[in-house]
C-alpha cells in the first residue's frame, strides 16, 4: 500500500463527528481607511511618499542599478531586465506597482503580472511599490474577496522592509531582502 | 535528561533566565496590546477554531482535494508515513538535480524529521537561512523556540560567534552590524543553491497554492532563485478556501510577535516556467494524533508561539528543557503522542494556569490537554514515591489516634532532623522551596487550651 493509501486509509478508519465550516463575516475598521493604512505602513518600518515627494527623493538619488516594472517611471530604469534573477544580485532599486493595499496592516498585493522575475521584490537592495489611493480595503477579508478565484502563480503581500529581531529582540531592518520600503500614494 | 533535570540546568545562570523570562513576557504583552486593537479578536479566534475543526473533521477529502488541485497547477505532490520517508523523498530529490548544497527556509517540520544530520550524512551542505536558525546551526543546537530560534543566546555569544565563524569584529555586539554580516554571508548560499526547502504555513484545499510568511525574506530569496522548491508541510495545515486565509494571516503573527502580519506572505500556486516545486504531505504521528479523542485538537496549532511566549514554566525554564522540537506547552501536549515514555515528564511542567489557552489563537484547550496527558501517562507509567505516600496518608487520615501521633511526630521531627535528610534529591518538593516554620502546638491542642 503507497503512504498515500495509508495516511488517507489513516484518517477514514477514525469515527470523527462531522463538524460544519462556519461562514465568514467581513469585519471592517473604525479608522479612515488612507490614514490606517499609512500608520500601518510606517509601524511597519515602511515609508508613505506622494508622487512629487517620490519623483523629488529619485532625482537626488544616485543608485547605479534601477529597474521599473512601472511604464510611468520606466525613464528610471538604468537597466534592462535580465533573463537570469541572479544578475540582478546588484539591483539597488526596484520600483513595482501593487495592486491593491490593506488599511489594517499594511499588506500591499502584488503577482505575477507585477513581477517580472518573483525574485525583483527580495533581491533589490530597496523597494518602491506605486499604489492607487482608491485600491485600498479595510482588512484582509476585503483583501482576499477582491482577490477571489483569480489565478496567478505566485502572489503576494508585502507589509515592509526585511526585518529580524533574532537578535536579542532587537530590531534590524535589511535581514536578507529589501532594506527599505517606500509607497508611492497616487 | 527530564524536564526538571533540564530546566535546573537553564537556571545555574541566573541574570540570563531572568532576562529569558523577562524578554518573553514583553513578546507577550506585545500580543496582548494589538490584540485589544481588534474589537472582533474573539471572533476571530472562534472561527479559527472551528475551521480547524472542520479540517479534522474531513481531513481525508481535504488533503485529496489539496493534491488534486496542487497537480493540476503543475506541482508535484508527495506522500510520506514518516520522518524517514520525508527525508528519502527529499534527498531523492536532490539526487535527481545533483545537487549537493540547499537553502533552507525556518521548518518546524524538517526539524521534528532531522533532515539536516540526514542530508548531511548524505553529502548534503544544508544552510539555514533564518537569521536565528542559522545562529543555532553555527552552534549545532535546535531552535530553543517556535518563533524566536535563538532566543536563549545572548549577543555577546553570538558576537563571539561570528567572530569565529563569519570574521566579524571581535567584541562588536551591535546587532545590526552582525546581522549585516550575516546578510553577506547568506547572500553568497541563496546564489548558489539549486534547490531551497521551505516549510508550510497553510495549504488552501480549493485552490492546491500553499503560504509562507517571513519577516526576513528568506524563504522567497531562497525560492525564487533556485530551480526546485521544496515545501515539506505536516497534513495538517490544510484550510478549506482561500477566504479562509484572511482569519489565519489576521491571527499569525498579531499571536507570534504582536505585529499586525509578517512582512512577506507569499502563496505559491504554480512554478515560474522552468521551474518545480514539489510539495511534501507528511504524517509522523500525525493521523494517531487524530485518533485521540482527547488530544485530536493539538493538530489545530499554528506554530505561533504564543503558548511558550506566556507559559511561566516555558520562560523560567527555556526551550532545551523540553527536548522535543516543539518546546512549551504545546509541545508538551504533542510530544507523548510521539513517545510517552520519552516525554513524560512535559506534562508536568505546567502550573496548569490556563494561560496558554487563553491566548492560542485557535483555542486549542492546552492545559485541559496537558491534565489528561497526565493521567494517561500515571496509568501507564506509575508514579514512584506519591504513590507510596498517598497510601500512607489514607492510613493516617482513617485513625484519629494514628493522626494526632503523626502530628506531634512531624512538628518534632522536623524542628530536629537535619536540612539535608529534608532536602533530599528524593524529595523533588524540597528543591527550590522552604517549609513552613512549625508550629509549636496542633490546632486541637490550642482549641482545648483557648476555647473550652
Amino acid at each position: 500500500m503507497s503512504s498515500r493509501e495509508s495516511i488517507l486509509g489513516a484518517i477514514r478508519a477514525i469515527t470523527q463527528e462531522k463538524k460544519n465550516l462556519p461562514e465568514l463575516p467581513s469585519f471592517g475598521i473604525s479608522e479612515e481607511i488612507e490614514t490606517a493604512f499609512k500608520k500601518s505602513i510606517e509601524g511597519n518600518k515602511g515609508e508613505i511618499l506622494s508622487e512629487i515627494e517620490f519623483l523629488d527623493w529619485l532625482s537626488k538619488s544616485s543608485w547605479a542599478n534601477v529597474f521599473s516594472a512601472v511604464s510611468a517611471y520606466a525613464t528610471a530604469s538604468t537597466l534592462e531586465l535580465p533573463q537570469d534573477p541572479h544578475e540582478l544580485e546588484d539591483l539597488n532599486l526596484a520600483i513595482l506597482e501593487g495592486q491593491f493595499g490593506v488599511a489594517e496592516n499594511g499588506a500591499i498585493w502584488l503577482d505575477d503580472r507585477q513581477l517580472p522575475h518573483r525574485a525583483l521584490p527580495f533581491i533589490t537592495e530597496h523597494l518602491v511599490i506605486v499604489l492607487r489611493k482608491s485600491r485600498l480595503f479595510p482588512t484582509l477579508h476585503q483583501a482576499y474577496e477582491n482577490i477571489g478565484d483569480e489565478h496567478s502563480g505566485f502572489g503576494l503581500f508585502i507589509a515592509g522592509p526585511s526585518k529580524t529581531a533574532d537578535i536579542e529582540q532587537s530590531l534590524v531592518i535589511g535581514a536578507h531582502g529589501a532594506k527599505s520600503l517606500r509607497v508611492v500614494m497616487i | 535528561m527530564s524536564h526538571p533535570q533540564a530546566a535546573t540546568e537553564f537556571l545555574k545562570d541566573q541574570a540570563k533566565a531572568k532576562w529569558h523570562d523577562e524578554t518573553l513576557w514583553f513578546v507577550r504583552d506585545k500580543r496582548d496590546r494589538i490584540s485589544k486593537t481588534l474589537p472582533e479578536w474573539e471572533d476571530l479566534r472562534n472561527l479559527a477554531s472551528q475551521i480547524k475543526e472542520n479540517v479534522l473533521s474531513k481531513l481525508d477529502s481535504y488533503l485529496e482535494e489539496f493534491e488534486k488541485n496542487a497537480v493540476r497547477n503543475g506541482m508535484r505532490v508527495h506522500w510520506a508515513k514518516d520522518a524517514e520517508e520525508h527525508n528519502e523523498i527529499v534527498l531523492s530529490i536532490l539526487q535527481k538535480q545533483k545537487c549537493t548544497a540547499i537553502v533552507k527556509s525556518k521548518s518546524i517540520l524538517t526539524e521534528e524529521c532531522h533532515l539536516n544530520p540526514y542530508l548531511e550524512k548524505n553529502g548534503i551542505e544544508v544552510v539555514d537561512t533564518d537569521l536565528g536558525e542559522r545562529i543555532v546551526q553555527f552552534l549545532n543546537q535546535p531552535p530553543s523556540h517556535i518563533v524566536l530560534p535563538a532566543i536563549h543566546l545572548k549577543k555577546g555569544e553570538i558576537s563571539d560567534l561570528f567572530h569565529e565563524k563569519l570574521h566579524t569584529e571581535k567584541g562588536n555586539e551591535d546587532p545590526a552590524y552582525l546581522t549585516h554580516a550575516a546578510r553577506l554571508h547568506l547572500r553568497e548560499k541563496f546564489l548558489k543553491a539549486k534547490v531551497a526547502i521551505t516549510g508550510v504555513n497553510f495549504a488552501v484545499a480549493e485552490t492546491g497554492e500553499f503560504v509562507v510568511c517571513t519577516n526576513e525574506g528568506n524563504a522567497d530569496m531562497g525560492v525564487h532563485l533556485a530551480d526546485v522548491h521544496i515545501a515539506c508541510m505536516g497534513i495538517e495545515k490544510i484550510i478549506p478556501r482561500r477566504k479562509d486565509l484572511g482569519v489565519f494571516l489576521r491571527l499569525l503573527a498579531r499571536s507570534a510577535t504582536g505585529q499586525p502580519v509578517t512582512n512577506y506572505n507569499s502563496h505559491f500556486r504554480s512554478p515560474a516556467t522552468g521551474k518545480e516545486i514539489h510539495v511534501i504531505l507528511v504524517d509522523n504521528g500525525r493521523t494517531a494524533q487524530l485518533a485521540r479523542e482527547k488530544f485530536k485538537n493539538s493538530l489545530k496549532c499554528i506554530r505561533c508561539g504564543a503558548c511558550m511566549n506566556t507559559c511561566p514554566i516555558y520562560r523560567r525554564s527555556g526551550g532545551f528543557s523540553y527536548g522535543s522540537t516543539v518546546p512549551g506547552p504545546i509541545g508538551s501536549i504533542l510530544s507523548p503522542g510521539l513517545d510517552m515514555k520519552k516525554y513524560s515528564t512535559l506534562p508536568f511542567a505546567s502550573t496548569l494556569c490556563g494561560s496558554c489557552s487563553d491566548v492560542c489563537p485557535v483555542k486549542i484547550n492546552i492545559h485541559e490537554q496537558l491534565y489528561e496527558w497526565r493521567q494517561e501517562i500515571t496509568k501507564t507509567h506509575g508514579e514512584l514515591g506519591k504513590g507510596l505516600s498517598m497510601k500512607l496518608a489514607n492510613g493516617i487520615f482513617k485513625s484519629p489516634l494514628a493522626y494526632k501521633i503523626s502530628g506531634n511526630l512531624m512538628r518534632t521531627a522536623l524542628k530536629t532532623l537535619p536540612k539535608s535528610l529534608i532536602y533530599h534529591p528524593i524529595n523533588s518538593w524540597g528543591k527550590g522551596r522552604n517549609l513552613p516554620e512549625t508550629p509549636q502546638e496542633s490546632f486541637k491542642e490550642w482549641y482545648q487550651k483557648n476555647r473550652t
